[in-house]
This record gives C-alpha cells, sequence and structure tokens, in this order.
C-alpha cells in the first residue's frame, strides 16, 4: 500500500512537472526543480494540485524546503 | 493564444447590487457570463437585478458578503461556484467605500475602513481566485480603481491612496501569472453618476473634458471588453473610463 501511495504521489507530481513544462526525461528523484524551470508560480500550483489529490496543505515554508523532486515526493508521503 | 473562456465558469462582481457594479453585471450577463451579484445592504436590489439578468435570457444568483470581513473571500467564490456551477473565472472588485475628510483630520478608522475594503478586499478575492484560474490556464480579474489616485483629489487622501495601490497590485499581479491565460487589469472611472457621485461638486464636474459625467454602462462596457476572449493579450493596463478627465 505505502509503495502504492508512494508511486501515485510521484506520478501527480511528475505528470504536473510536465505540464508546467519540465523535459520528462530530466525528471527523477535527484533532479533539482530549478534546474527543470520550475519556478514560484509551478511550486504554487503544484502545492495546490497535491492538496487536491492528496488532503495535504503545503505552506509556503514547506515548498521553500523543496529542491529536488524526490524532496516534493517526501514531504507529501510523510504528511499523506 | 490564450485559452478561450471555459464554458462552465462564472463572473463574480462585489458591490453588484446598485451603481456601477450593477451596470458590470448586466453587461457581464449579456456577454454570456453567469454572474454572481454580491451585496451587503442592498438585497432587494440585488435580487431586483438578478430577475432582470433572468428575464433576459441570463443567469445570475445574489450572494450576501461583506468584502471587508478577511473570512469573506473564500466564502464568496464558494458560493458563486454552488449557485452558478462552475468555478470564479472573472472577477470584478467593484465594492468599495469613502470616508471623506482632509488628510490632517481623517480618522485612524476612516482610514482603515478605506483601506481595508478598497484595497484590502480586491488583495484577499484576487488571492483567492487566482487558484481556480491557474488551473483552468483562464482567468480574468478586473479591479475598479478610480482617476482619484494617480490625480490628486483633496479630501480623499485615503480613498487615493487605496485606488493608487490598487493599481500598482494589479501591474505586479498581472506580471506573476500572466503565462497561465490569466489577465488582470484595472479600470479607473472618472466622474460617474451613481447615487456614491451625488455630491460631487459642480467645479469638479466642470474640469471634465467632455463636459458630462459618465454612465455605470460606459464604465461596465469596459470590463465586458477586458473580460472578454478579445483583450487576452491585455494584462497590468488601466483603462481610465473618464471623459478625459486624466488625460
Amino acid at each position: 500500500m505505502a509503495e502504492d501511495k508512494s508511486a501515485q504521489i510521484e506520478k501527480v507530481i511528475t505528470d504536473s512537472l510536465i505540464s508546467f513544462g519540465a523535459n520528462a526525461e530530466d525528471i527523477n528523484r535527484d533532479a533539482e526543480l530549478t534546474a527543470l524551470d520550475i519556478d514560484s508560480l509551478d511550486l504554487a500550483e503544484l502545492s495546490q494540485i497535491i492538496e487536491e489529490h492528496f488532503g495535504v496543505e503545503l505552506t509556503s515554508g514547506d515548498v521553500a524546503e523543496i529542491t529536488t523532486v524526490g524532496d516534493a515526493i517526501d514531504i507529501v508521503a510523510e504528511r499523506s | 493564444m490564450s485559452e478561450a473562456r471555459p464554458a462552465e465558469g462564472c463572473a463574480l462582481v462585489t458591490g453588484g447590487s446598485r451603481g456601477i457594479g450593477a451596470a458590470i453585471a448586466r453587461a457581464l450577463a449579456a456577454d454570456g457570463w453567469p454572474v454572481a451579484v454580491n451585496y451587503l445592504t442592498g438585497a432587494n436590489a440585488a435580487a431586483e437585478l438578478v430577475a432582470a439578468i433572468e428575464s433576459s435570457g441570463g443567469r445570475a444568483a445574489a450572494i450576501e458578503g461583506d468584502v471587508a470581513d478577511p473570512q469573506t473571500a473564500a466564502v464568496l467564490l464558494e458560493a458563486a461556484q454552488q449557485a452558478l456551477g462552475g468555478p470564479v473565472l472573472a472577477l470584478v472588485n467593484n465594492a468599495g467605500v469613502r470616508a471623506d475628510g482632509l488628510a490632517l483630520s481623517l480618522s485612524d478608522e476612516d482610514w482603515r475602513i478605506v483601506l481595508d475594503t478598497n484595497l484590502g478586499a480586491t488583495y484577499r478575492l484576487t488571492r483567492a481566485a487566482l487558484r481556480a484560474m491557474i488551473r483552468a490556464r483562464f482567468g480574468r480579474v478586473i479591479n475598479i480603481a478610480s482617476v482619484v489616485g494617480p490625480r490628486a483629489n483633496a479630501g480623499q487622501a485615503n480613498y487615493a491612496a487605496s485606488k493608487a495601490a490598487v493599481i500598482a497590485f494589479t501591474k505586479t499581479a498581472a506580471v506573476e501569472v500572466a503565462r497561465r491565460g490569466v489577465t488582470i487589469n484595472a479600470v479607473a472611472p472618472g466622474l460617474i453618476a451613481t447615487d456614491m457621485t451625488e455630491d460631487i461638486p459642480q467645479a469638479f464636474r466642470d474640469r471634465v473634458p467632455a463636459q458630462r459625467a459618465g454612465t455605470p454602462e460606459e464604465v461596465a462596457a469596459a470590463v465586458a471588453f477586458l473580460a472578454s476572449d478579445r483583450a487576452s493579450y491585455i494584462t497590468g493596463s488601466t483603462v481610465y473610463v473618464d471623459g478625459g478627465l486624466s488625460a
């Protein structure tokens, strides 16, 4: 179950990043969001998407601590 | 190209039961927007406006709420969506108040209520509405400013400060969300014939190059255009509807 959840979170985040313009082949756990050209507006929208899908509310402080794709997946997985 | 207006979105006009707000609600309804008419004290006027829009084949709902209350923004957006079946994708921040006096004699409350209603509520509603708009890749925010602000008007330091700040807010918020298909603009009316301007001195009217007061419908026409698909590349702008007063 936990693995399913983690995979689901990874898929939602990956799909969102692609919809924001990131190249799918560049996305992996270690990829830095800035290197994917993800900016603060994208992160604000990603927070909404995460809230809609998983009921996890990320504060601006939480978002500020997210550097890599893996950071985003992990914080949602911990709280959902 | 920008996205076309999604079929399921609705419009919300704050302070929409009378004057400029009512004209805006009618104009948006005529353009096919389902319109939520927010009011604070004008329940009967709002109900009559909704009935008039519906009898013309449009859709509308009256929603009570004090925009000066920080809790109201989320409540209004939810109520509009519930009543009209889609998220607010056109927001017209029209509700405004005056509490005139010379700057040297304005009370703290005169200052606070004008800034919090005219500027604070505009910010809070915009912040809340942008969530659905950026997800929809379409949104229209139109903030009703004033020629007072960019221009001085003795006795209205609080009002002028609030409206100038609305224009500044409009510009910066607009650039933040432009690439999501969301536009944010201001419309700055000059002297418009409503019950809010009945006490404007004749000397002020004489300074209007058009030599007359404008009508609420002339302001509403600018708002309806900015809310339309045709205005998709206009953002961060202020449109003056003032008979040349600010020229």
